[in-house]
């Protein structure tokens, strides 16, 4: 809703600053999301004091003056005006201004004196057709101050956040009514200069009646609830007076005639949407003894061309305006073309209707037209502002148009709404709003706002009716908002006081989140959020009606996004990446609903650690690194058992945690499976990117942490989703006594042929050294020259301690006689002869 | 919601655009007291610009007791914004409408990059709004089986992005998504 302060002003007896209703209407009613300054073009100029005037010399009406900008140093300023008077302020364009009439001043010279920018009459800056001369200013600023700044000029526009609960607002009536309310002060229509004209009141029907010469049918009381009209005879269609055509500038509606003004007028300022009919070109050939005018359905194969030019097919769901023989109007949308008020036109009709929203709505979709009025009608327009509106808009146009009223005007009114009392009990508005208001206090406010409220006797409760215009006013609640509102949100209290705990517990897939947001990024990593959509393929799930190409399928890995996004900061140069992110993946379902997973993936690619004096040149991330960070995520999500087992490496293995589909060739070459009793529920992979060649290779991780079951939709008392399972127990450390017997250590230098991986050769040593073996590291790996082609040799180092007493040489030799038999026998693997 | 703001997976699914349902599964699961976060991703057709991304994190809170009433909803909204913000952090509450509070009201915080004086990101109001909220309707408590006499409570809606941008100066939300690590790092807190 755009709103016009002057307009509004002219509701109040003291007029307010465009910021003061902006504070007032935010707080209390509806936000002002902007205010815009109408004459915007004025900025450049200033306030300009003129300190010496003299006569040009060679000039009998050239004055030449010293004026005072604000700059420090006087500017020599010709002026032809017969009023400039040393002393005094006006406004000042400097040199390089544009003028409101498109004259750029610049310094030149008039008669041989130099002038370095102009001082302004009225009509030069389009504020007034004042001629006398320049524009003396009774202010007492300090030169240089903006026009704009000191003096209330042009109009500012506001433009109004109205929230669909309240179509009431949607007009300068309902805004000044607020206004009023919440700043304690009266209100009253604007002066438009009309009083003294007289309009009939008009006579009431149910479904027909004649408004002279005419007759109007209201064929379906549920097209509109109320049809008023009203004709106008001997009007002189011409131009707008401009306080006419300022008034719409201000909200965005051009001027088109007196006429169609102020039906235009009246629509923004009480609400209600007005539309004159040229009578003449109403039903020209009449079938009855007078004209007809009849609400009903379009029918079809009917077309109309509306006001826009624009030729319409119309259909059976639209609502249109007809006379004996043709639709002439789109009701509550658009008027049309052969029945426009112009130049020519002398006999007018003028239509004040209360047009139902839904069938409005179909109109207007039906059409893909909205209007000014068709947006009312949608939203509710007020049935009772209707005859208000009808006299209003009838003397507006005699005023500007001339011409009389022959008839009394129709008003098509079947039923009168009766609205049931409202009983707001003053203490639920005290439990509601933690505060306890005087029931007088309850009663002022709701009275300021057009409801009638009865104290009953004690103050308990308070009887209220609400206006007409406020038909969101229906429960108690709705009165309990207006009080909180009109009293002033910020008026209330904001003093905490305890909660009681809740009896939900947390959800146990974001608690398991929190923890390892706080362990990944305790280790140096950094949280991601990208969005899910990837350009994916078939294996993915698409979006019908996707944004992008690029972005019309749901990931199928957290992994995949990841990757993404460390080749975009490969293309900013950075190439040190270590991300993490928790979200959703997506899979083929049963049926169209996907099967959404949670989990939790990394990427980590470059250097190990920043460069540093004791490290300058630091080593890359690779597999290791990796490994290590799923072992932690496994271990902080939870999975106390999970394994890592050595993928068989082959490209494009990466399985989809889900489905065991593939995720994406290019994507994963899985080195470990992470593997919680027997199920894999996640991998630590090599990601291929899209690279440029100095960028070190990158390291993913993904694992399972839940899944959103996808059941049909919960009935109510049941809960949709996972119910929190109780915490796993967690097993307590236990203590064992500290060593007091030394140990014992060796090395074996091991050939393992390839095909052998560390982690069996672990387990055989384990196997073959019992419970001996404390501590087992495998501390280098080295293959080339010395050793045998298809083989690796890795050092172990096993650490031996009896609990009780010193081992002896010949046990341990015994040891490690049996570790080297096993290994032999079960991998063929044997100790490496230097 | 329609085609121009909904993603559709086709028969019948779409990707969900807030997250409101888990607050009524609460109210029917749970008997009050009830305090509860429910933060989940949402989709709407939003094309990426510098204030909209089509995916984004929304959080809601729900609180229903008895002797909950709309100082509780100021005291603890404001005591949010003061602890993310700073303690001096000034706010307001305006009247606003959703279908399932009442009364409605919308918070705002001091503009972050102005300081409330006005500048262009607040466009010259001096508040920047960072969530919708009210005290749950009546009828929402019933529909869950509360009885809405005895209990009352309050509920909020906001976007974690939105208070992002404000707390850090972001110009533009697509820094958040685009995961840019020297960005990451200047905001890793």
């Amino acid at each position: 809703m755009n709103a016009s302060v002057s307009w509004l002003n002219a509701f109040a007896d003291t007029p307010k600053t465009a910021a003061e209703l902006r504070d007032l209407l935010t707080a209390h009613t509806a936000t002002v999301e902007e205010m815009i300054a109408l004459r915007d073009d004025l900025a450049p100029i200033v306030i300009a004091k003129v300190v010496e005037e003299a006569p040009h010399p060679d000039s009998d009406h050239l004055h030449i003056t010293k004026v005072d900008m604000g700059t420090g140093e006087l500017l020599d300023v010709v002026c032809g005006a017969p009023n400039v008077t040393a002393g005094k302020f006006y406004p000042f364009a400097p040199t390089g201004t544009t003028l409101p009439g498109g004259l750029t001043i610049q310094k030149r010279k008039i008669r041989g004196h130099t002038s370095n920018g102009m001082l302004c009459s009225a009509r030069e800056l389009g504020l007034g057709e004042d001629q006398d001369g320049i524009m003396e200013l009774d202010v007492d600023v300090a030169p240089g101050t903006p026009l704009l700044s000191a003096m209330p000029i042009g109009d500012t526009k506001l433009v109004v956040d109205v929230l669909p609960n309240r179509p009431d607002l949607l007009s300068h009536l309902g805004l000044a009514r607020e206004i009023a309310a919440v700043s304690t002060s009266e209100m009253h229509l604007p002066d438009i200069g009309v009083s003294g004209i007289e309009i009939p009141e008009a006579k009431r029907f149910r479904r027909a009646g004649n408004a002279g010469g005419i007759v109007l049918h209201l064929e379906d009381a549920r097209l509109a609830s109320r049809y008023m009209g009203i004709v106008i005879r001997g009007v002189t269609v011409g131009a707008s007076p401009q306080w006419l055509v300022d008034r719409l500038a201000a909200v965005g509606s051009r001027s088109i005639n007196n006429v169609v003004d102020a039906t235009n007028y009246i629509l923004h300022e009480l609400g209600q949407p007005v539309h004159a009919f040229d009578l003449t070109s109403v039903d020209p050939e009449p079938k009855m003894p007078e004209k007809t005018i009849v609400v009903r359905s379009a029918k079809d194969g009917e077309t109309l061309v509306t006001l826009d030019g624009v030729t319409r097919k119309l259909t059976p769901e639209m609502t249109v305006i007809a006379d004996s023989v043709r639709p002439i109007a789109l009701a509550g949308v658009m008027g049309g073309q052969e029945t426009e008020v112009g130049v020519g036109t002398k006999d007018i009709f003028v239509e004040v209707a209360t047009f139902e929203p839904v069938h409005t709505r179909r109109t207007r979709r039906a059409a893909g037209l909205s209007t000014d009025a068709s947006y009312r009608f949608e939203r509710g327009v007020d049935v009772a502002v209707a005859p208000r509106a009808l006299s209003r808009v009838a003397a507006l146009i005699i005023s500007l148009a001339g011409g009389e009223v022959p008839h009394e005007p129709v008003d098509l009114y079947a039923r009168e709404e009766r609205r049931a009392p409202i009983v707001l009990r003053t203490s639920r508005v005290a439990k509601v709003l933690g505060v306890t208001l005087e029931p007088t206090r309850i009663a002022t406010l709701l009275h300021s706002i057009g409801c009638s409220a009865d104290v009953e006797a004690g103050g308990a409760a308070i009887h209220v009716l609400a206006p007409t215009w406020r038909r969101d006013l229906v429960a108690e609640v709705d009165l309990i908002e207006e009080v909180a509102r009109l009293h002033g949100y910020d008026a209330l209290p904001d003093t905490i006081q305890p909660y009681r705990p809740g009896t939900s517990s947390d959800a146990p897939l974001w608690t398991e989140a929190a923890k390892l947001r706080d362990a990944l990024s305790g280790a140096g990593l950094l949280e991601a959020r990208p969005t899910p959509f990837v350009a994916g393929g078939d294996e993915h799930v698409r979006v019908l009606n996707p944004l992008a190409e690029n972005e019309a399928h749901l990931r199928r890995s957290v992994l995949e996004t990841l990757a993404r996004r460390a080749e975009y900061n490969l293309t900013h140069m950075q190439g040190n990446v270590r991300l993490y992110e928790i979200g959703s993946a997506f899979e083929k379902g049963v049926d169209a609903l996907p099967d959404e997973s949670v989990r939790v993936a990394l990427l980590v690619m470059g250097d190990r650690e920043p460069a540093h004096f004791t490290n300058a040149k630091p080593a890359q991330i690779d597999a290791w690194d990796a490994k290590g960070l799923a072992e932690l995520v496994a271990r902080t999500a939870g999975y106390a058992n999970a394994e890592l087992v050595a993928g068989d490496g082959t490209a494009g293995a990466g399985p989809s945690l889900r489905s065991g589909r593939q995720v994406d060739p290019s994507l994963a070459h899985v080195l470990w499976n992470v593997v919680v009793d027997g199920e894999t529920i996640g991998h630590v992979s090599r990601v291929e990117l899209d690279a440029p060649v100095w960028a070190s290779p990158a390291f993913g991780v993904e694992l399972m942490l839940g899944r959103m079951p996808n059941g049909d939709i919960a009935p109510p008392g049941e809960h949709a989703h996972s119910e929190p399972a109780p915490p796993a127990p967690r097993a307590v450390p236990k203590y064992r006594p500290l060593p007091v017997t030394p140990a014992s250590e060796f090395d074996l230098a091991l050939l393992v042929p390839d095909n052998v991986r560390a982690a069996d050769v672990e387990r055989v040593i384990r196997e073959a050294a019992g419970d001996l073996l404390e501590r087992l590291v495998a501390f280098d790996v080295y293959e080339g020259a010395g050793v045998d082609a298809g083989h690796r040799s890795v050092a172990w180092r096993l650490t031996l301690r009896h609990p009780e007493r010193t081992l002896r040489d010949k046990e341990i030799e015994g040891r490690r006689a049996k570790i080297l038999s096993a290994l032999q026998s079960e991998l063929n693997v044997r100790q490496r002869s230097t | 919601m329609d085609m121009h703001d909904t993603l559709y997976l086709g028969e019948g699914a779409l990707l969900r655009t807030h997250t409101s349902p888990v607050q009524m599964r609460t109210l029917q699961k749970y008997p009050p007291p009830i305090r509860i976060l429910a933060p989940g991703t949402v989709f709407r057709r939003d094309p990426f610009d510098a204030s909209h991304a089509p995916a984004f994190v929304q959080i809601e809170g729900l609180a229903v007791d008895e002797g909950i009433s709309f100082v509780d909803l100021k005291a603890t909204l404001t005591l949010f914004a003061r602890r993310f913000f700073g303690s001096t952090t000034r706010t307001r509450f305006r009247p606003s409408y959703f279908p399932f509070t009442e009364p409605s009201a919308e918070m705002d915080v001091e503009c972050r990059l102005c300081g409330g004086v006005g500048c262009s990101a607040c466009k010259g109001t001096g508040w920047m709004e960072i969530m919708g909220s009210g005290m749950v309707h009546p009828s929402v408590l019933e529909s869950a089986g509360i009885d809405s006499e005895r209990y009352t409570g309050w509920a909020f809606g906001m976007g974690p992005a939105r208070i992002a941008m404000l707390r850090y100066g972001l110009p533009d939300i697509r820094l958040l998504y685009d995961s840019d690590v020297r960005f990451l790092e200047q905001v890793a807190e």
